[in-house]
């Protein structure tokens, strides 16, 4: 068990311009789930593989405890890792692919075996030991993963997009699974996806990586409820936040056309606009409000998204907002949104940051 | 809680293409058939030759007789009182399997180095083998035969099988071809399971890549074992050092030519490399086609 620091790492390809990874600053507490998440291209899984020893780090420096790891082998920084194709061998049976680190290790035979089938009880993959992957399902093969990675009971768990692969439904019990594990074994683990859910469920914290810079680390709630700036807004939340430029005067926020009072603290620099943010079930259809023409209607359930075009400061801006799906409104329909002033987010227009009130 | 009736399998009744499509399949069929069936008899027919003559005796052979009469298996005995066929054998056998080990042992390890590992310079080195595999293996024959002179190697087995042991440029081309499609993620997961880059070739690379390992071994057996120029440039003078595709060639020169024996020679010699292709072929050509190369 360990804490891990990056301290300003860096990751620069050969014969790229930007870094993968630029001046990283994060620490994960000993035990924690962290959850590095972002888009594609955000320097998430070259943060994870630097701490697996797989990536170079060009400054800056990666720790594992009280030990710089930065340049240290893989196999001497005492971690595990579970890969998005899994990296079973094909042409080793499951109870050898699990025991595979401890034969590197020279652990001993019966006591390897011993080990193995304990991960393989825990698992629920006794019965398949002796198979081999290409005989297993996905969810199987997964499972065996994981098998190998904790089979050594690492300093550190690492995680690179291991559900990708499953179906959703599977998906959603593997990451029950994978919580609960984690929870026994209170690893420290390292956890990289782009499923803001996976995120947002299995994180203690989560990590938001942008264009290889952190934008923000915290609770998830807290980046739900307290994005650091717009990219973490627009990120975290499904459908996206609804983020509109809009002009202020008077010491309050006009968004198409419903004054929206301002703290003092907004106003006193002299702004004359701001992005506003507005999650889509603070946006609710209303008697009056900004007009709109609704796109879409996505119908999830229990509730319904509503896909509008509204015109905002003579440009088409696209508008979502939450309702209850048998009040749900129709393609083509009309409507007026009216967002509720008290939930709404500012965000500097020039930096993006969001702006305490 | 009621379940729905399931419904009772009837037996499928197969849907009968129309008579034009029947037509057309069975007329491809013919076409088919036809040519797979005049190329194989080409290529048969001179090995059947070669063995109908090993049956004939000597005043059959090279007549107008198509037919052995009678079979004479005795030519296949004869054959080993005239020559020393079983040494040459063993000169060939040995020649093949160190040359061959000598291909797998050294090509393997450049391969890997030349596709997995990250290195200054890697694409020149590779570069450079390509050169090497485009060179025309006579540019180089004359400073080599100086060379094994100088050392005095001239007349043994020597000279045809160290070079091998020094890595050979299709190979190892074919190898870190193949090496290329493994999925990365293989070696990394290794890597942080504890291995270092040896035990990763070792344990990892070796077993991924046995077909294209095999497709490396059965060209270089089958080259060796066909080998006739550098076994003659090296070995001429010396007949106690002959291979078997020496050995023919001089048991034809030698004697008065005796058509069944040198047939029946020839197809002692054929064998091996037959029986291995047979014996081999799922190997061989899974290691072509998995690496897209053409042998």
């Amino acid at each position: 068990m360990a804490e891990v620091r990056y301290v300003q790492a860096t990751r620069l390809y050969p014969g790229t311009d930007a870094p993968a990874v630029d001046a990283l600053d994060l620490d994960v507490h000993d035990g924690e789930f962290m959850v590095l998440v972002g888009p594609s291209g955000s320097g998430k899984t070259t943060a994870l593989r630097m701490l697996a020893g797989l990536e170079e780090v060009d400054s800056g420096a990666v720790y594992i405890g009280d030990r710089d790891v930065s340049d240290a082998p893989p196999k001497e920084r005492d971690v595990s890792m579970v890969f998005q194709n899994y990296a079973l061998y094909p042409y080793l049976t499951v109870a050898a692919n699990i025991g595979f680190p401890l034969r590197i290790a020279k652990v001993k035979k019966a006591e390897r075996d011993k080990r193995v089938k304990e991960v393989a009880t825990l698992l629920g993959l006794s019965e398949y030991l002796e198979r081999k992957p290409g005989q297993l399902s996905g969810g199987q093969r997964q499972r065996v993963a994981m098998g190998r990675a904790i089979v050594r009971v690492p300093s550190v768990f690492l995680m690179d997009e291991p559900l990708s692969n499953l179906d959703a439904k599977l998906r959603v019990q593997m990451r029950a699974d994978i919580a609960a594990l984690q929870a026994d074994f209170g690893i420290t683990t390292v956890y990289v996806t782009h499923d803001q859910a996976e995120a947002m469920t299995l994180g203690h914290r989560v990590a938001v990586l942008h264009e290889g810079h952190l934008q923000q680390c915290g609770p998830p709630r807290e980046l739900y409820e307290r994005p650091a700036n717009v990219f973490v807004a627009g990120f975290i939340g499904s459908p996206a936040m609804n983020l509109c430029t809009v002009p202020v005067s008077n010491g309050a926020a006009s968004f198409g056309g419903v004054d929206m009072p301002l703290p003092q603290s907004v106003v006193a620099n002299g702004r004359t606009s701001l992005v506003i943010g507005v999650r889509p079930e603070s946006l609710e259809v209303a008697e009056e409000g900004i007009p709109a023409k609704v796109d879409v209607v996505e119908d999830v359930g229990a509730d319904a998204f509503v896909f509008c075009s509204t015109e905002l400061g003579g440009e088409t801006t696209k508008l979502v907002a939450r309702s209850e799906a048998r009040k749900a409104p129709r393609q083509g329909d009309r409507v007026t949104l009216r967002p509720r002033a008290d939930e709404a987010l500012l965000f500097d227009p020039a930096s993006g940051e969001r702006l305490e009130l | 809680m009621s379940t729905a009736s399931v419904p009772v399998p009837t037996a499928l009744t197969r849907r009968k293409p129309p008579a034009s499509v029947r037509r057309r399949r069975f007329l491809m069929a013919v076409a088919n058939h036809s040519m797979l069936i005049v190329a194989a008899v080409v290529f048969l027919a001179p090995f059947g030759f070669i063995a109908l003559t090993a049956l004939m005796t000597n005043g059959q052979a090279l007549s107008s007789h198509l037919w052995p009469n009678p079979f004479r298996w005795q030519n296949f005995v004869d054959v080993f009182h005239q020559a020393p066929i079983f040494r040459w054998a063993l000169n060939t056998m040995i020649y093949a399997c160190l040359a061959t080990l000598g291909v797998v042992v050294s090509s393997i390890p450049v391969a890997y180095a030349l596709s997995r590992i990250r290195w200054r310079g890697r694409n020149l080195a590779f570069g450079l083998v390509l050169i090497a595999l485009m060179l025309p293996p006579v540019v180089s024959v004359v400073p080599l035969y100086v060379m094994w002179a100088k050392l005095g190697l001239v007349g043994g087995l020597g000279p045809l099988i160290i070079p091998n042991w020094f890595g050979d440029a299709f190979s190892i081309f074919l190898l870190r071809q193949f090496f290329m499609t493994i999925p990365e993620e293989y070696l990394d997961a290794a890597r942080v399971d504890g291995c270092g880059e040896l035990r990763i070739l070792a344990t990892v690379v070796l077993r991924l890549a046995k077909p294209a390992i095999a497709a490396v071994a059965l060209f270089s057996f089958l080259y060796t074992f066909n080998d006739f120029f550098l076994p003659l440039l090296y070995t001429r003078e010396n007949p106690s050092r002959w291979v078997l595709q020496i050995g023919l060639s001089e048991f034809r020169s030698l004697h008065q030519v005796q058509w069944n024996l040198t047939m029946a020679a020839t197809l002692l010699v054929m064998a091996p490399v037959i029986i291995v292709f047979f014996l081999a072929q799922k190997a061989f050509v899974e290691g072509v086609t998995l690496t897209g190369v053409k042998g």
